[in-house]
C-alpha cells in the first residue's frame, strides 16, 4: 500500500459503510435462525466483547498482555458476589459495578505495570491474574473457588425481560445489546484524537516523546479503559451463565482471547468479531464430531494461518484484496 | 524442621526448573523469538524416555541420552521448516505459531499414548534416601542437584571458553554486529535451538519424577518456565541458573510454611522483582 | 472425504447412532465427560465403563434401543458443560443426561437439568451438596465424605491411632475430605493435629515440602487427598523417600491415592498402604471378575478398570433400569421415581439409590496393599456396609442447606 493511500484510508476509517451493518443483521437473522444455538452464540458474543478490549490495548496501544482475564474474572466476581452476598442483583447496574471495578484495578494496575515492556511485561500481567486466581481460591468462602457459586438469579433486564434458563434468548439479545454498545463507544474512542494518539505511541514512541505526549498517562488510560471493558463482558458471562468459578481468572481463558485476536487480525476492531466467530465456531463444530481430537485441527489451523497470514483472517483478506481485488 | 532439607528439596526441583528452561532462554535471547512451545519438547523428551524404557527395555540414563537426542533433530528439522519462516513476523503471529504447535503436540500425544499420566520408573540406585553423614536425604533430588551443576559447570565452559560460546553471547549481545563481524547467526540459531530443546527434552525426562508427566504437561508449567526465563534474564544462561534456583527454594519453604498461600507469594514475589529489576537478574538494560 | 465425516460426525454425533434417527422406541442419552484437557483420562476411563456395561449387558436395554452422543466438556469451568447440556438439551432432545465427572461442572448445569425436566444421573463428581440442587439428580458414583469418613473412624478404631495428620489439595473435595475425615476421627477419639492445604488442582505435584512438615509433627497416620490419578504416584514415592513409614508413621486416604490405573507404577514402596474405598480392581465377587476379565481382554492386559470406571458401568445400569421400567418412554417424574431406591449387585457389591436424598448407598472397603506375584494388589481388610453420604446425614456445612 503506498503512503498516499494508506494516509487516505486513515482519513475514511471513522466514515461508517454500509457493510459495517453486516454483523449485527448477521447477528440478529442467527437469532431467528438458529434458536437452539443461542448458549453457544452467547459464549461468542462475550468473547467479542473481551477481545474487543483487549484490541484496545494490543492493537492500538502496542500493550502485549498475556493476563487480561484478570479483569474478565473481576468483572464476573463483581456482579457474582454482588448478588451472592449483598442481594444486589439487578443486571444494568451490576454492569457499571463491573466496569468501575475492573476500570480501578486496570488503571492501578497499568499504572504499575506500564513502566516495562516486552517480556517483563508479559510475565507482569500473567502473574497479577495469577495472584488474583490464588486469592479467589483463598477466600473461597467468599468466592465459592473451584466449585464456584450456583444458581445465581437475577432480576429481569429493565424489568422486564427475564433471563431464559434453557435457550438463552434472553441472554443473547442481552449480549448482542452490550456488545453494540460497547463498540459504538470504542469506535468513537478510538478514532478520536486520543486514539489516534495511541496507535502514534505504538508506530513510534520515540516521536510521541518528542513531540511532548503524555506517553504513559494516555497507555495508563487505555488500559484502564479496555480493563473497564473486559470487566463488562466478564459481568455478561456471569449473568448469562449464572455461574462463576476459578476459569474466569484462568491462563487459560487469557491465553483463548489472545489467540482470538491475533487468529482474526488486531488493530482494526473487527478483528475481533472474525477471530472470536471463526475459532469458537471452529472448536465447537470439531470437538461435536471428535470429543477426543478436536484439539488437532484447531492446532493446525492456529500453525497454518500464523505461517501464511500475516496479521491473523482480515490481514490475509486484506493480501487477497490487494492481489486480485485492486484494479 | 532443618534448614538444610529444605535447600536440599528446593535446590532439587530448581534444578529441573534450570534444565528445562535454559534453552528457552538462549533462544528467546538470542533471536527475539517467543517460543511458547518450549515447554512441548520437555514433554515430547520425557514421553521418549517413558516410552523407550517401557518398549525397549533401556536403561534410564541410556533412555535420556535417546530422548535428549530425539527431540534435538526433531527441534532442528522444524527450526529449519517452519520456525525460519516466521523469524520476520511480528511477535503476535509467532505466539499464534508456537500456540497452535502446542495444541498439535498436545493432541498428538493424547492420540497416540493416550491421556493418562505417566510414571518413569527409576533404577534403584536412585530409590530411596541417601545418608549423608548429617543428614538422611532422597537420593533422585541428590542426584538431580549433582547433574544440574554438572550441566552449569559445562554450559559455562562452552559459552566463555569456545568459540561458538562466544559467538552466542556476541549475538545475545548485539545481534547485527555479530552479523557484521562475520558470525552466521542463522546457522547459531539451528544449533541453540536443537541443543535448547534437547536439554528441556532431557529436563522433562528427568523432572517427570517431580512435575509429572501428562499431555497437559506444556500448558501447565509455561508460566514456570516463562517466570525463569523473565526473572533470570534473556539470553543469560547463570541468569536461568539462579533464578530457577531462587524459585525452587523460595516456593519450597513458602509451602513449608505457609501452605495456605504458598503460590501466591511466588507470583507476588516475581512482581515485586520484576518492577525493581525489569532486565532481570543478569539482563542488560533495555 | 475429510469434511464428509466430519459432517456425518456432526448429524450423528454418538458412538453408537442408530440408523433411522430417534424413534420412540430409542432413548437419547447425552453424555458429557472431559474427553480433552486436564480431565481426559478420567473421561476416557468412564467411557470404557460405560461400554463394558453395554458389551456385558447386550440385552439390558431390550427391546429398546440406546443411543449415546457423547459431547466433550473439557476443562472444568462450567461453562463449557452448561453450554454442552444447553445443546444436548436444545439441539439433540436427549431423554437423559450423565457423564459429569467434575463438580462445577454438574453444579453449573444443574438448573438446565431442573428446566428442562432432564434426569441427570452423575457418574462422579463428588461434591456433597451438589445432590440438592436440582430434584433431577441422582448420583451413581460417590461423595468426598462416603470414604473420607469411614477412613476416620477406620483409623481411629481399626488401626488404634491416636494423632493424624491431614494433607489435603486445596480445593472443594478436598477441603470435603479433611471435615469427613475430622469428623469420623475425632467422633471415634482421635485428634487432627495438623491440617495441610497442598496447592490447587492441576498444580504443585511437588509434595515433599509439606510431607516434610507432615513428618515434624510425627502424626501416628498421615491422611492423604489428591485429586484421583495425578499425583497419586508422587505421594507414594514422596512418603517413602522421605522416609516417613521408617519413623512410624502410616500413610492412609481415600481409595483416589491407589487408583488401580495407577497402581503398578508405585512401586513395592508402596507395601502397606492403607486406604477406604467404594471399589478397587481386585473385589472378589462374581460382577467384578467378570467385569475385569472383559476389560483387560477389550483394552490390554496392562490396562484395568477402576472406581471410575465401575461408576461409569453403574450409571448405564441405573439408565437401562430407567429405560426397561419406563417401556422406553422417559418422563422427568417416571425416571426420578424409578431411580429412588434402585438396588443393583453392582463389580463394587450391593448398591442402592436413598430414596431421600438421590445419593448412592454402599460398601467402603479398608484395604492394604500387598505384593502378590511381583504386582501390588488390594488386600480386603475390612468391610464398612451400606454406607450413606455422610455429610446430608450430619447436616455438616452447605449440606444442611
Amino acid at each position: 500500500m503506498s503512503l498516499q493511500a494508506a494516509t487516505l484510508e486513515a482519513a475514511t476509517r471513522h466514515r461508517l459503510r454500509a457493510w459495517e451493518a453486516l454483523p449485527w443483521l448477521a447477528a440478529l437473522g442467527a437469532f431467528f435462525l438458529f434458536p437452539d444455538y443461542l448458549a453457544f452464540g452467547t459464549q461468542v458474543l462475550v468473547m467479542i466483547l473481551f477481545a474487543l478490549s483487549l484490541d484496545l490495548v494490543l492493537g492500538y496501544a502496542g500493550i502485549v498482555t498475556l493476563g487480561h482475564a484478570a479483569f474478565f474474572g473481576a468483572g464476573a466476581y463483581t456482579v457474582a458476589m454482588l448478588a451472592a452476598h449483598a442481594g444486589w442483583n439487578e443486571p444494568l447496574s451490576g454492569l457499571a459495578a463491573a466496569a468501575l471495578v475492573a476500570g480501578l484495578l486496570g488503571l492501578a494496575s497499568g499504572w504499575v505495570l506500564l513502566r516495562t515492556h516486552g517480556l517483563t511485561l508479559l510475565m507482569l500481567t500473567l502473574c497479577t491474574m495469577a495472584l488474583l486466581e490464588q486469592a479467589a481460591n483463598m477466600f473461597s468462602g467468599f468466592t465459592g473457588g473451584f466449585d464456584g457459586m450456583p444458581g445465581l438469579a437475577y432480576r429481569p433486564i429493565l424489568g422486564l425481560f427475564e433471563f431464559d434458563v434453557l435457550y438463552f434468548r434472553t441472554q443473547y439479545l442481552y449480549a448482542l445489546a452490550v456488545l453494540f454498545a460497547c463498540f459504538i463507544a470504542l469506535r468513537v474512542l478510538v478514532h478520536s484524537s486520543f486514539g489516534r494518539s495511541l496507535t502514534g505511541i505504538r508506530e513510534n514512541l520515540l516521536r510521541m516523546h518528542a513531540v511532548g505526549a503524555p506517553v504513559r498517562a494516555r497507555q495508563v488510560l487505555a488500559y484502564a479503559v479496555s480493563a473497564a471493558l473486559a470487566g463488562v463482558a466478564g459481568a455478561v458471562f456471569a449473568q448469562a451463565t449464572s455461574y462463576v468459578n476459578l476459569a474466569v481468572l484462568g491462563l487459560e481463558r487469557a491465553a483463548g482471547v489472545l489467540i482470538i485476536l491475533i487468529l482474526g487480525g488486531y488493530g482494526r476492531l473487527y478483528g475481533a468479531f472474525v477471530g472470536a466467530l471463526a475459532y469458537l465456531l471452529l472448536e465447537h463444530t470439531l470437538s461435536k464430531a471428535y470429543p477426543t481430537a478436536w484439539q488437532l485441527g484447531i492446532g493446525i489451523t492456529l500453525v497454518l494461518v500464523a505461517l501464511y497470514a500475516r496479521n491473523g483472517i482480515l490481514g490475509l483478506v486484506d493480501a487477497l484484496r490487494r492481489r486480485w481485488g485492486a484494479r | 524442621m532443618d534448614l538444610a532439607s529444605i535447600l536440599l528439596g528446593g535446590l532439587a526441583a530448581g534444578m529441573v526448573l534450570f534444565v528445562v528452561s535454559v534453552g528457552l532462554s538462549v533462544t528467546m535471547g538470542l533471536m527475539g523469538f517467543v517460543n511458547l512451545a518450549h515447554g512441548g519438547f520437555a514433554m515430547l523428551g520425557g514421553y521418549a524416555v517413558v516410552l523407550a524404557m517401557r518398549h525397549w527395555g533401556l536403561p534410564f540414563s541410556a533412555a535420556l541420552a535417546l530422548g535428549f537426542v530425539a527431540v534435538a533433530l526433531l527441534a532442528a528439522l522444524l527450526e529449519r521448516t517452519l520456525y525460519a519462516r516466521l523469524y520476520r513476523a511480528s511477535e503476535l503471529d509467532q505466539v499464534l505459531f508456537t500456540i497452535g504447535l502446542v495444541f498439535v503436540m498436545v493432541a498428538g500425544v493424547t492420540l497416540t499414548v493416550g491421556p493418562e499420566t505417566q510414571g518413569v520408573q527409576l533404577p534403584a540406585w536412585l530409590r530411596g534416601q541417601t545418608d549423608l553423614g548429617l543428614l538422611k536425604y532422597r537420593t533422585y533430588s541428590l542426584a538431580l542437584i549433582a547433574f544440574g551443576v554438572l550441566l552449569m559447570a559445562a554450559l559455562w565452559l562452552g559459552f566463555e571458553r569456545t568459540r561458538i560460546g562466544a559467538q552466542i553471547r556476541a549475538a545475545v549481545d548485539n545481534r547485527r554486529m555479530a552479523e557484521s563481524m562475520g558470525v552466521d547467526v542463522r546457522r547459531l540459531f539451528t544449533l541453540t535451538f536443537a541443543l535448547g530443546s534437547g536439554l528441556a527434552a532431557a529436563g522433562g525426562g528427568l523432572g517427570a519424577e517431580i512435575l509429572g508427566l501428562d499431555p497437559q504437561y506444556p500448558l501447565r508449567y509455561l508460566a514456570y518456565f516463562l517466570i525463569v526465563v523473565a526473572v533470570g534474564g534473556l539470553g543469560r544462561v547463570s541468569g536461568v541458573f539462579f533464578a530457577a534456583l531462587a524459585l525452587g527454594v523460595l516456593d519450597f519453604v513458602l509451602k513449608v510454611h505457609f501452605p495456605k498461600g504458598g503460590t501466591m507469594f511466588i507470583y507476588a514475589l516475581t512482581i515485586a522483582f520484576l518492577l525493581a529489576r525489569p532486565q532481570g537478574l543478569f539482563g542488560k538494560r533495555a | 472425504m475429510q469434511a464428509r465425516r466430519l459432517w456425518s460426525g456432526v448429524i450423528a454425533a454418538g458412538v453408537l447412532a442408530v440408523a433411522g434417527g430417534a424413534s420412540a422406541q430409542t432413548v437419547k442419552v447425552g453424555v458429557v465427560l472431559p474427553f480433552t484437557g486436564v480431565g481426559a483420562e478420567f473421561g476416557q476411563q468412564v467411557d470404557r465403563g460405560m461400554q463394558m456395561y453395554m458389551k456385558l449387558n447386550a440385552g439390558a436395554f431390550a427391546p429398546y434401543k440406546v443411543e449415546l452422543v457423547r459431547r466433550d466438556s473439557k476443562n472444568p469451568s462450567g461453562a463449557e458443560a452448561k453450554t454442552a447440556v444447553q445443546e444436548l438439551i436444545a439441539q439433540e432432545k436427549v431423554d437423559l443426561l450423565t457423564g459429569f465427572i467434575y463438580s462445577p461442572d454438574a453444579i453449573a448445569s444443574a438448573p438446565l437439568a431442573t428446566a428442562a425436566k432432564k434426569p441427570m444421573v452423575i457418574m462422579n463428581a463428588g461434591t456433597a451438596w451438589i445432590t440438592n440442587l436440582s430434584p433431577m439428580i441422582s448420583r451413581v458414583s460417590f461423595s468426598m465424605w462416603h470414604a473420607g469418613h469411614a477412613m476416620g473412624e477406620a483409623a481411629a478404631n481399626s488401626l488404634k491411632a491416636k494423632t493424624a495428620v491431614v494433607g489435603y489439595t486445596d480445593y472443594p473435595p478436598g477441603k470435603d475430605s479433611l471435615d469427613a475425615f475430622k469428623r469420623g476421627f475425632e467422633t471415634a477419639g482421635g485428634s487432627v493435629v495438623d491440617a495441610i492445604p497442598m496447592g490447587g488442582p492441576g498444580q504443585v505435584p511437588d509434595f515433599t515440602p509439606f510431607f516434610q512438615r507432615a513428618k515434624d509433627k510425627k502424626p501416628d497416620v498421615f491422611f492423604v487427598f489428591v485429586p484421583a490419578g495425578d499425583h497419586a504416584v508422587s505421594v507414594m514415592k514422596t512418603y517413602t523417600a522421605l522416609g516417613m513409614r521408617e519413623a512410624g508413621i502410616k500413610l492412609v486416604g481415600p481409595g483416589d491415592i491407589t487408583q488401580d490405573i495407577k497402581l503398578q507404577s508405585m512401586g513395592k514402596d508402596a507395601v502397606g498402604l492403607i486406604t477406604v474405598h467404594h471399589y478397587n480392581a481386585d473385589l472378589d465377587n462374581v460382577a467384578n471378575r467378570r467385569l475385569v476379565a472383559a476389560w483387560k481382554q477389550e483394552y490390554g492386559a496392562d490396562s484395568t478398570p477402576d472406581f471410575m470406571a465401575v461408576q461409569g458401568y453403574d450409571g448405564m445400569a441405573a439408565i437401562a433400569h430407567v429405560v426397561r421400567t419406563l417401556g422406553g418412554r422417559i418422563d422427568a417424574e417416571g425416571a426420578m421415581k424409578a431411580l429412588k431406591g434402585w438396588k443393583y449387585d453392582s463389580p463394587r457389591g450391593p448398591i442402592s439409590i436413598d430414596p431421600a436424598t438421590r445419593d448412592i448407598v454402599m460398601n467402603e472397603y479398608l484395604s492394604e496393599l500387598v505384593l502378590k506375584d511381583g504386582r501390588l494388589v488390594q488386600k480386603n481388610i475390612g468391610v464398612i456396609e451400606a454406607v450413606k453420604d455422610m455429610c446430608k446425614e450430619l447436616k455438616a456445612g452447605k449440606c444442611a442447606q
